[in-house]
């Protein structure tokens, strides 16, 4: 039992990380564009708050919790969404290839983020670790009362407050495209810009918005990854990038719908980290438990594909740069 | 009182090179249907985009109700009560009727579906359309896309509509019924702009008909005085001979034999039903029927593309040695190879046969890559032949590089049809052929099948207009509902025989 509660924390966690990358890139591909630069993004989420918050805890005495969680989310959001202005400015303006654009993003994000990464770790000092405790623990309070209610306080209620904003984000963002005129504006674009234009949205005003906004809301995930999950710290491994690309074929699994986001990504977590709860399992026959998310998207594109309902298909204009005097 | 309400001085539209408009100066009266004719290439789709928004003119003005405006994007147009029905459906294909209805609309107002439902369904009844707010467009017949689109522009408040040809992909009855939505409009006060290339549809529906040719505009004439001869004439810039050429070929030898040709799709349903039929060289043998009705899986299973029922003969006959091939159960490469072509082209032209971003030389280069020796392309082979398609045809290209999805509608056609013939075939089948061509290219494609005819090819020709079947072919093959609803003899026959058995299929005999 206790097994597998920890196993569901753990999903749970790792499925909050994924859930915001994957919603700012639904976001993000209803324009119709396809932004490969997530991991990138969730990067420069990562360190714009760690840098944020290490130079706030260091400069005040008694550096408040509330302040602390102002600057990372303000500075995650700021240093995502400049990431997507790069990649909107690349691809909408210039008209360059979105998945080249994207693939360099995301080389860029990573570059950047390791190397501040490993600069703050260096300021850090005798333990070459750098830490933002008051801010970590702030990201990690749980509301006691509820948290200590049992099994169920155990498995609802004991997460640090950005696991309940990924679910309000996605239910958002939701209702956003779907029961609003500017989603449904937002939409069209993405489907087919040419009847967007035609009926006098403003094409390129949509993409640039829902870019920037949609990049803003990957980076937290980079934000929960580094206050949260490693508790307040900076690793140089890579492993946000895996975590990324996890978030990209989460948009896929969910079939481009935000409010699927949140079962996907517990489901992620939870095939993601089931090799650890696997008795007897070498370690060769680990790395096969960890192919499973990707096996699953690959089952979900499958069965998809044979169904061919036009309603879980990918924008229809998904990675095609749009220019009105075209012929 | 001022019964101008729009106005053209001077409009000009160049793109790099190609001056699209040259100075059109032209009128558009308050409540008037009024048509604009012109060929293809004629720039009538480019003048109408700077009235909606879609292009911005390089010179000029455009008076709206007699005041110069600034139509910089389709938002202004709008606001000017100006709505364009594009010639390609501008409709998401996953929204509803009513969500696209809505798209691009500034108001205040609450998303509420069912409001909107209801204001469709009011626009619906004053001018007596019949649509489902609710239904998703990619379930949605053409004619009812197109149904959509209006209602969309009306939604928006136009007072000036411009349609561009909206009958291009319309059956008879659905045009019939489209037109008498036109007069309603001009009966509610609208100006209706109709753009297309169909003379009879022109003097059926207009009040005036502005002609432009190669971006210029030459007159606008009240229809009560035009004809179909003055309107060629004034459309092309010479008399143009309007009746096509039927010629005898004496020697008829039989080419394909289809029998008991059954095919079921990939949804399980049973699109051909049991054809039989024979086609004959130096003939041309016209295939009619509503579209949908099995006429574009019947050329495809003759070519190779179309899995068929087991039982199912074709048999090609061999001009030379007479030698018989069952062609059931060859790969389409092997079904070319023998001299059977397929010229397709559909609703989009591009969707089969050419690749758009290519250019003409690399176009030909698809269908005789393998031809080459060695491990390089051969490229003067398809260079020639691109050059001379493009003299023979007078393809309007800017060079034989760039991108055949640039080129106008027609050019494409002659493009891809052009290909067709040069390799040439023994049996040529060619499917909407003029499909969206104004007159003086459909006549070009009408002789070069002729010619075909002559050097004793068997061509099928898919057609949509009756007339023109019944003047080109010499036997014509009605399908319904999958089966052959009747051979009819082209020479005796008449479009109201055909259009009957395309309705109405006959009962089962057995």
């Amino acid at each position: 039992m206790d097994s597998i509660i920890s196993l569901i924390r753990a999903a749970v966690s790792f499925g909050t990380v994924i859930m915001f990358g994957s919603i700012g890139e639904i976001i993000t591909e209803k324009s119709g564009n396809l932004n490969l630069g997530v991991p990138g993004i969730m990067y420069l989420g990562g360190i714009a708050s760690l840098s944020g918050v290490y130079v706030y805890e260091n400069a005040t005495e008694n550096p408040s919790s509330l302040v602390c969680v102002v600057i990372a989310l303000l500075c995650a959001f700021i240093a995502s969404a400049l990431g997507g202005l790069i990649y909107a400015f690349l691809t909408i303006t210039l008209r360059a290839n979105q998945n080249v654009t994207g693939l360099t993003l995301t080389i860029f994000g990573s570059g950047v983020a390791n190397f501040f990464g490993g600069s703050l770790n260096t300021l850090a000092g005798k333990f070459e670790q750098i830490a933002v405790p008051v801010t970590s623990a702030a990201f990690r309070a749980v509301f006691a009362p509820l948290a200590n209610l049992g099994i169920v306080g155990q498995l609802v209620f004991s997460y640090g407050f950005m696991v309940y904003l990924a679910v309000i984000v996605a239910i958002a963002t939701h209702f956003f495209l779907n029961h609003t005129r500017k989603g449904l504006n937002l939409r069209a674009v993405g489907e087919s810009p040419a009847t967007a234009d035609a009926a006098g949205i403003n094409v390129t005003k949509n993409k640039y918005l829902a870019i920037c906004i949609g990049a803003g809301i990957s980076g937290f995930g980079g934000t929960y990854y580094v206050m949260d999950y490693i508790k307040g710290t900076w690793a140089n491994d890579g492993s946000i990038e895996t975590l990324g690309w996890l978030a990209v074929a989460l948009v896929i699994f969910t079939t481009w719908k935000s409010k699927n986001a949140i079962g996907g990504a517990y489901l992620f977590g939870i095939l993601y980290w089931m090799y650890n709860y696997v008795p007897g399992l070498t370690r060769s026959s680990m790395e096969i438990f960890k192919m499973l998310p990707y096996v699953v998207t690959l089952v979900v594109l499958i069965i998809v594909s044979l169904k061919n309902s036009k309603e879980k298909q990918p924008p229809a204009s998904l990675g095609q740069a749009y220019f009105r005097e075209d012929r | 009182m001022n019964d101008i309400a729009i106005s053209l001085q001077g409009v000009t539209k160049v793109f790099g090179e190609t001056v699209a408009n040259k100075d059109v100066t032209m009128d558009v009266k308050r409540g008037e249907i009024l048509a604009l004719l012109g060929e293809n290439g004629s720039g009538k789709t480019t003048l109408m985009n700077m009235l909606s928004g879609i292009y911005y003119p390089d010179g000029g003005t455009i008076s709206v109700d007699g005041v110069p405006v600034d139509i910089r994007s389709p938002k202004d147009a709008f606001e000017l009560g100006i709505g364009m029905v594009h010639q390609h459906f501008k409709l998401v294909d996953v929204f509803t009727a009513a969500e696209n209805m809505i798209l691009g609309v500034e108001t205040k107002e609450r998303f509420d579906r069912k409001k909107v439902y209801a204001d469709m369904n009011e626009i619906c009844e004053k001018y007596g359309f019949d649509i489902n707010p609710e239904q998703k467009v990619y379930d949605m017949s053409v004619s009812q896309k197109q149904t959509l689109e209006i209602v969309k522009v009306l939604y928006r408040g136009a007072n000036i509509l411009i349609l561009d040809e909206p009958t291009a992909v319309l059956t008879p009855q659905e045009t019939e019924k489209l037109f008498n939505v036109i007069r309603n409009m001009k009966e509610n006060g609208k100006s209706v702009i109709i753009i297309t290339h169909k003379l009879h549809e022109v003097l059926a529906i207009s009040d005036r008909v502005a002609i432009l040719r190669k971006g210029e505009y030459i007159d606008t004439i009240d229809t009560s005085t035009a004809t179909e001869a003055i309107l060629t004439e004034m459309m092309v810039g010479k008399k143009v001979e309007l009746n096509i050429d039927r010629p005898e070929v004496k020697e008829k030898f039989k080419r394909l034999e289809i029998k008991h040709l059954n095919c079921v799709d990939a949804d399980g349903v049973r699109v051909l039903k049991d054809i039989n039929f024979d086609v004959y060289s130096g003939e041309i043998l016209g295939i009619a029927g509503i579209s949908g009705n099995g006429q574009k899986e019947l050329l495809e299973a003759i070519a190779g593309l179309q899995l068929v029922s087991p039982d199912s003969s074709v048999v090609y006959f061999e001009p030379s040695e007479q030698e018989e091939s069952q062609l059931v159960g060859r790969t389409p490469k092997q079904i070319r190879d023998l001299g059977v072509h397929l010229s397709f082209v559909p609703e989009d032209r591009l969707g089969m046969g050419l690749v758009g971003s290519m250019g003409m030389s690399e176009n030909m280069m698809l269908k005789n890559y393998g031809e080459a020796k060695g491990v390089f392309t051969d490229l003067k082979r398809p260079k020639a032949l691109a050059d001379q398609i493009k003299e023979d045809l007078e393809v309007v290209t800017p060079s034989l590089n760039t991108p055949v999805r640039k080129l106008s509608g027609g050019n494409v056609q002659k493009v891809l049809v052009g290909r067709e013939i040069a390799s040439n075939p023994t049996v040529l089948m060619t499917a909407y052929a003029v499909r969206g061509l104004d007159i003086n290219t459909s006549y070009t494609i009408y002789h070069l099948l002729n010619e075909q005819k002559k050097n004793g090819v068997a061509v099928i020709y898919v057609g949509e207009d009756l007339d023109v079947l019944v003047e080109l072919c010499d036997r014509i093959v009605v399908l319904c509902g999958g089966r052959v609803n009747g051979i009819l003899d082209g020479r005796n026959t008449t479009k109201e025989e055909i259009g009957l058995l395309m309705t109405n299929l006959k009962e089962e005999e057995n």
